[in-house]
């Protein structure tokens, strides 16, 4: 009886092998290069525009405009529904730059609009990206710290 | 002549780094169960580790966007703030340091999110 069991249990799981989606390891790994090596090239051309029409700022706040517009692009792309479309190809290269960290706040914030703009937006805005928010602060303050006492090696 | 070779190829370098940073990500999404979400805290990790050893800005000078566009460059920018404040303000710098460093774009990104849920609705999938 447990034999019987057991071979269909084993029939059951081949099914399923070949009816879920392969994820084509190497066609992957390329999307996501290419998705990531491109974002990453919008941010330089973005940066560099700007560096060529405010001549007088420091890199520093030229850095920082640049991640806020990328920012501001990516957040506007997810309310189109366009960001989707480049996260089901891009995989990492579409979560891993700083855009896809926008993507998963926006979302968060858009799909729970229907639970209202208190309980629901501004308090889902930081499902997905609390992690890096809470980690980014703690391990930060740390490093901080930890140079502040043994001085820069 | 000689400019437009330098843009190019730091182009290339942006896109190579930037490509390969991203596809490590996703030979850990193949590789391991690891969800997005804990390759995100990772890769922030890293970043903080690479500034806070003082690493970091060499791989900048040598890659630029391809390393500040990725996580990994906000991991760097919130250490490097809270190193910044710790040294010129002392110990409670470091608790500061970070989130003024990342100000900008965390602030940017909360304001507009909101605006984008107040304008769009998400489409039924």
């Amino acid at each position: 009886m447990n034999n019987i069991i057991a071979e269909r249990n084993k029939r059951y799981n081949k099914y399923v092998d070949s009816v879920s989606p392969k994820s084509g390891t190497a066609k992957s790994l390329w999307n996501s290069f290419w998705v990531g090596g491109l974002t990453c090239m919008i941010g330089q051309a973005i940066f560099d525009l700007y560096g060529l029409a405010f001549p007088n700022l420091t890199e520093q706040m030229l850095g920082n405009i640049t991640s806020m517009t990328i920012v501001t692009i990516a957040i506007l792309f997810t309310g189109l529904g366009f960001y989707d479309v480049i996260g089901r190809k891009g995989g990492a290269g579409s979560f891993l730059p700083i855009t896809g960290f926008a993507n998963a706040m926006s979302s968060a914030s858009m799909e729970f609009k229907t639970e209202g703009l208190i309980f629901g937006t501004s308090t889902k805005l930081f499902t997905v990206v609390g992690p890096v928010v809470v980690n980014g602060i703690v391990w930060s303050t740390v490093a901080g710290l930890i140079r502040l006492l043994f001085g820069g090696f | 002549m000689s400019v437009v070779f330098s843009y190019l190829l730091t182009y290339l370098i942006v896109f190579g780094v930037g490509g390969f940073v991203c596809s490590l990500g996703q030979t850990l999404i193949i590789k391991t169960k690891l969800t997005p979400a804990r390759i995100l805290v990772i890769f922030l990790i890293l970043g903080i580790i690479l500034e806070g050893l003082g690493v970091y800005k060499y791989i900048f000078e040598f890659a630029k966007s391809g390393i500040s566009v990725p996580i990994v460059g906000f991991g760097a920018s919130l250490a490097r703030g809270s190193i910044q404040m710790a040294k010129s303000v002392g110990f409670i710098g470091a608790f500061a340091g970070g989130l003024i460093q990342t100000a900008y774009g965390v602030g940017v990104a909360v304001v507009a999110s909101y605006l984008v849920t107040l304008i769009f609705s998400p489409r039924s999938k």
